[in-house]
């Protein structure tokens, strides 16, 4: 079988154009080298979708962010993906930074971003107390927004799937050949797919992805950056996500309140630190510490609940590299992805799905675009609502994870869903257990348990995240009941 | 739904408390458990150890609990497992839930919290490198290896010389695997001597005092090398790493009351103990509700869990007997003084102690020689000569009422110092 289009890569990128191109009578593979989707960059970064005032107005990410960051608020309400639009500060410190200040604004209003304002410290300090007294000023602009950045993609990649877009995990693309006119996408593990149109969504990945085909007209590097989530408790100091003015490294060191409660700080900036590197250091660590101080002294980095590094994407073209390669008519690369690329995703999608279908990908529209089932959340329910969801299913009164009070119901709802998750960390992603204070010490073994009995495989095989993860090195001298785990 | 007294939690101080407000007369008793079964962490601790206090004896943990777990039947006391209590206003309305019975309001006249404590994960302490699998924290292997029958690992480094720490390297040796060391941040450990002694000498264990993990790496997903460093105070000093291959890291780097709960209750919290703030009778600062066991102070053993939760149990039963929450004598404040971490009670009331007043405390550094005091500003009123004195170990110091009524009213300050040699 041939398909139309192979998407590569299951980012949030791959996974709303995957969502985009499902609406439409053609063939579509989501190909992802990891075991579940939204594994990268979309699962490790500062979950904000942004205004859009960043962008120099000329550039793609200026074209698609305001935009994106519309969509996005509608792509949430449709897939019921937590968002909240709570509005963003950047603060000045001095004249140099309102200079900057001002600068944002003009770009802001050049892209098309609403309602922006440029206050005074004062104005600044009366919206967030917290904030340092040598705050002189701050753009503010209300349609940023914080979201689940992974819950995103998967509500999008699970909707593309029940409306027909195959996923294929776990399938790394090793070599692109042309056969007869259609691509032969082959895996590390010989696996072939074959498509007439290849949708190059490899993240940091993408420029090796292009080179497979001999485009060599970018490079995509990478530059890690490490945050802080803290306690749940500190999450209530900030409402809105408070940026410094950016630098030539990025936007900076932000502290912003995330949509699961907590509160974040990061990230610093490793230019050329590897495509892999994941890995949090000391000196990192403490710089993001430091750097926050200037924006707010309030919090307690005691209150750590979770640290971890994500690899942004740096293309050597500095902006979005998006429409079909020179090297071949037939693959489009979407890559070079940095900030704002979540927030610009959905655009993005919208235009690139436009030029395959005008490429000649089959253009009719399916009769019934599937929505989806919203997720029960047990704790967002009130107590009525919460007697009715035990009343009908039993698990839905027992909580496994007691920081987060996630529910057996849930936990089952999630190994049995569209893309089914078998590690611990698919199941944190899809309904939060093991996100809390504990960080699944108490829910882990549980968790382990109850993905053995739905999925019918043994304990030992169940993984932590990646392939290779594995949790359980074998049974005890006596022990051994898979009855109880 | 209404008991006089609703106990959360169904592990050694739940247990003991619930009794003994019983047996003081409290009416309707109804213990919460959010595991399956009564006994919390104690059903892990399969090693002996446990009783030489309370029962004069050498038990394990599930014996200790099971002693506790058998003397319920036929006291009318009521207990629900499985069940998750998710709130608790400050009018003593606990809201809970289970598969069986699904939304629980229950209005409760007397509240004794016994949720016990948490343990500190890799990210409290912000150890850096990647993040492969093959990190627990102690007390998740144990349940693994002990509850569940599975083995976490096969090389394995322990970071944190705590009790469960150590516990831990001897029961991953007898299960087969090899512990390459355990790993001390402080230069002392913070593990009950015996336990050093009969779960790191006697198989040859090496402990690495005033060292950390400095870094940690993955292969294939699973960790496969951990650094470590030698420490001045607390900063690594380059130069001293030492790789261990290793594919499992057991951290066992501190215990963390669990209040949220109470927190939502509007109990005022000791920053030093995390847990509530207590006086005599294990009664916060919310009247009728009351704190003992590893929710109000992390405690070396559970003995002294069990004698707490009696003496806060006791209490619930005279508050629902004299609906009393007023002061009867005068209420002391206690300070912590040179050396000491945190006391428990933070405050006594002379009006409801008998000929002396129990104070639990612990010392922030090894005191040999030691002198302990209680001042009232500069005066002494009373002193204790102790020969050790170790941060790990929880100290008790019996004051009694004429020393306190000697106070007047004045706040009141526990130090420990070395005597001038």
């Amino acid at each position: 079988m041939t398909y139309d289009v192979a998407i590569i890569g299951a980012g949030a990128i791959g996974c709303a154009v995957a969502r985009e191109l499902s609406r439409y009578d053609c063939k579509t593979v989501l190909i992802e080298k990891e075991n579940d989707v939204a594994m990268g960059t979309t699962c490790a970064n500062s979950a904000i979708i942004h205004a859009g005032y960043d962008p120099k107005p000329g550039t793609l990410m200026a074209k698609y962010n305001a935009e994106g960051n519309r969509m996005a608020g509608e792509i949430c309400e449709e897939l019921d993906v937590p968002f909240r639009r709570c509005g963003s500060f950047v603060l000045a410190f001095d004249e140099n930074d309102m200079k900057t200040v001002r600068e944002l604004f003009e770009n802001g209003t050049a892209n098309g971003v609403p309602g922006m304002e440029i206050l005074s410290g004062d104005e600044v300090r009366k919206m967030e107390p917290h904030v340092s007294e040598e705050c002189v000023g701050a753009l503010f602009a209300p349609s940023a927004g914080i979201i689940n950045p992974w819950g995103f993609a998967l509500a999008m990649a699970e909707q593309a799937v029940l409306n027909g877009v195959e996923l294929r995990l776990s399938f790394a693309v090793s070599k692109i050949e042309k056969e007869g006119g259609n691509f032969v996408i082959t895996g590390k593990n010989g696996e072939k797919i074959a498509a007439k149109f290849i949708v190059n969504a490899a993240g940091v990945y993408s420029d090796d992805i292009a080179n497979l085909i001999g485009d060599r007209s970018f490079t995509q590097n990478s530059s890690k950056g490490q945050y802080y989530i803290l306690d749940k408790n500190q999450g209530e100091l900030f409402d809105h996500v408070m940026f410094q003015c950016p630098g030539p490294l990025g936007k900076g060191i932000l502290v912003s309140p995330t949509i699961h409660g907590n509160l974040m700080v990061g990230p610093d900036a490793n230019p050329g630190s590897g495509k892999d590197n994941t890995a949090t250091d000391r000196k990192g660590l403490d710089h993001v510490i430091a750097a926050s101080r200037k924006t707010t002294t309030a919090v307690n980095f005691r209150e750590c609940v979770r640290n971890f590094a994500g690899v942004r994407s740096e293309p050597s073209t500095h902006d979005f590299i998006i429409g079909f390669s020179g090297a071949d008519d037939h693959f489009m690369n979407v890559a070079g992805i940095k900030s704002p690329g979540l927030s610009s995703s959905p655009a993005i999608a919208a235009d690139v799905v436009k030029m395959l279908l005008e490429a000649g990908v089959p253009s009719g529209k399916k009769e019934n675009f599937l929505r989806g089932r919203k997720p029960l959340r047990f704790k967002e329910l009130s107590p009525e609502e919460k007697k009715a969801a035990i009343a009908e299913n039993p698990a839905y009164g027992h909580v496994i994870c007691r920081c987060e009070t996630i529910t057996e119901g849930e936990i089952i709802d999630a190994l049995h869903g569209v893309i089914v998750p078998k590690t611990l960390d698919g199941i944190k992603r899809r309904c939060g257990a093991g996100m809390g204070r504990c960080q699944g010490g108490m829910c882990g073994p549980k968790v382990l348990g109850i993905i053995a009995r739905e999925l019918k495989i043994p304990p030992e095989e169940i993984l932590q995240n990646r392939d290779g993860s594995f949790i359980l090195t074998g049974k005890t001298g006596k022990g051994g009941d898979a009855d109880v785990l | 739904m209404y008991y006089d007294l609703v106990v959360i939690g169904g592990g050694p101080a739940g247990l003991a408390a619930a009794e003994e407000a019983k047996k003081n007369g409290a009416g309707s008793v109804l213990i919460i458990e959010r595991n399956e079964e009564l006994g919390g962490i104690l059903n892990q601790c399969i090693h002996s150890g446990f009783g030489i206090h309370v029962f004069g004896e050498q038990l394990t943990g599930p014996e200790y609990a099971k002693r506790f777990i058998d003397r319920l039947s036929g006291t009318g006391i009521e207990v629900k497992t499985d069940t998750m209590v998710i709130g608790i206003s400050p009018d003593k309305t606990v809201t809970a839930v289970n598969s069986a019975e699904g939304y629980l309001e229950i209005k409760a006249g007397a509240i004794i919290l016994a949720m016990g404590c948490r343990e500190r994960t890799r990210s409290s302490i912000a150890i850096p490198g990647e993040r492969p699998s093959g990190i627990f924290t102690a007390g998740t292997a144990q349940k693994y290896i002990n509850v569940e029958g599975y083995m976490v690992g096969k090389r394995v480094l322990i970071l944190g010389s705590g009790d469960i720490g150590l516990i831990m390297a001897r029961r991953l040796t007898l299960e087969g695997a090899k512990v390459l060391g355990v790993v001390e941040i402080m230069p002392y450990s913070n593990g009950l001597k015996r336990n050093i002694a009969q779960c790191l000498e006697d198989y040859g264990i090496p402990l690495y005092l005033s060292h950390t993990v400095t870094d940690i790496k993955g292969e294939n997903g699973r960790l496969s090398r951990v650094t470590v460093s030698k420490v001045n105070g607390f900063e690594p000093i380059p130069g001293t790493e030492i790789e261990f291959e290793a594919d499992t890291l057991l951290l066992s780097v501190g215990l963390v009351p669990e209040n949220e709960l109470s927190r939502s209750a509007g109990i005022e919290i000791d920053s030093r103990t995390n847990g509530a703030t207590v006086n005599e009778e294990m009664m916060t600062s919310v009247p009728g509700i009351f704190a003992c066991g590893n929710v109000l102070h992390v405690h070396d053993l559970v003995d002294f869990v069990t004698e707490e939760a009696q003496k806060a149990g006791k209490a619930a039963a005279e508050y629902l007997r004299e609906n009393k929450d007023g002061v009867s004598g005068e209420t002391i404040e206690i300070r912590n003084g040179a050396n000491v971490g945190y006391t428990v009670p933070q405050k006594i009331d002379t009006g409801k102690i008998g000929k002396f007043a129990e104070v639990f405390f612990r010392v922030r550094s090894v005191l040999n020689n030691a002198e302990i005091s209680v001042k009232a500003g500069e005066e002494i009123l009373f002193s204790k000569k102790r020969e050790q004195m170790l941060p790990a170990e929880m100290e008790k110091l019996i004051i009694p009422k004429k020393v306190l009524d000697a106070a007047n009213g004045r706040t009141i300050t526990v130090s420990a110092e070395e005597a001038e040699k």
